[in-house]
């Protein structure tokens, strides 16, 4: 059976990363309206941080543009979380995505963002084209 | 808000870190604890993370920033008491196996 749309929130945001808390409270409050657990809600935080942190990072590297944030849920408890970017895109989606990849040479990025946004979430997918941005969609199912 | 407290007790220098890590608090947390680090020169840092209440891969990246400074100065870092989530993401990395986690509290 289909799963019905109960509600969505959108948000655009400049690629600050003081913008980074603001992204990762905003879609925590709007799945809270499911009442989720304490570790249900702490997952969509960390893995909308990631994402959002990826945009400011590597999307925009030097310059700002938007990032484009949506969520919905349903009425089976499944979270839908898309964040996209019009930044530089990613070349090899496959290979960002490897645990420890990364393409900062300066010693202070661990190269996890995708391998927790995967591990916090229940599906993962990355669309990227080189010069147009990219788009991350993560789904959870909250759990009742 | 995040602030970093230093205590420093014979050879160990102790940096408790409060409030949340992520890219943006990072760069702040960074400047004062290589301040600390660089200035004390201890024989060994000690990372406490109890009062961090968020952090994400932005946090693994602080702590091997922080790993390869005291590399360079002959100093060792452990990492102390993070909080089940701050834990849950160091060890999902393997960070554990080069720094070493301390869980006391």
């Amino acid at each position: 059976m289909k799963s019905k749309l109960l509600n969505e929130m959108r948000l655009t945001i400049p690629s600050k990363s003081v913008n980074e808390s603001y992204a990762r409270y905003a879609v925590s409050a709007f799945v809270g309206q499911l009442d989720p657990s304490v570790g249900d809600l702490g997952d969509i935080r960390t893995a909308v941080s990631e994402a959002v942190t990826n945009c400011v990072v590597h999307a925009y590297r030097d310059t700002e543009g938007k990032i484009y944030i949506c969520a919905k849920y349903y009425d089976d408890g499944k979270v839908v979380i898309s964040i996209r970017d019009k930044g530089c895109g990613i070349a090899d989606v496959k290979k960002a995505m490897e645990p420890l990849y990364t393409t900062d040479t300066s010693g202070e990025r661990g190269g996890m963002g995708f391998a927790i946004m995967e591990s916090f979430t229940d599906k993962l997918r990355v669309r990227s084209a080189a010069g147009f941005g990219t788009s991350v969609v993560m789904t959870k199912r909250i759990k009742k | 808000m995040i602030s970093v407290q230093a205590e420093k007790e014979k050879e160990i220098l102790t940096l408790s870190i409060y409030g949340e890590i992520d890219h943006h608090s990072a760069k702040e947390i960074r400047c004062e604890t290589d301040r600390q680090i660089l200035s004390m020169r201890p024989k060994k840092v000690r990372m406490d993370l109890s009062g961090v209440s968020f952090m994400d891969s932005s946090g693994l990246g602080l702590i091997m920033g922080r790993y390869a400074l005291t590399s360079d100065i002959g100093s060792e870092l452990t990492v102390l008491n993070p909080t089940d989530a701050v834990a849950r993401i160091i060890l999902m990395a393997g960070l554990d196996k080069i720094v070493p986690m301390e869980r006391s509290k």
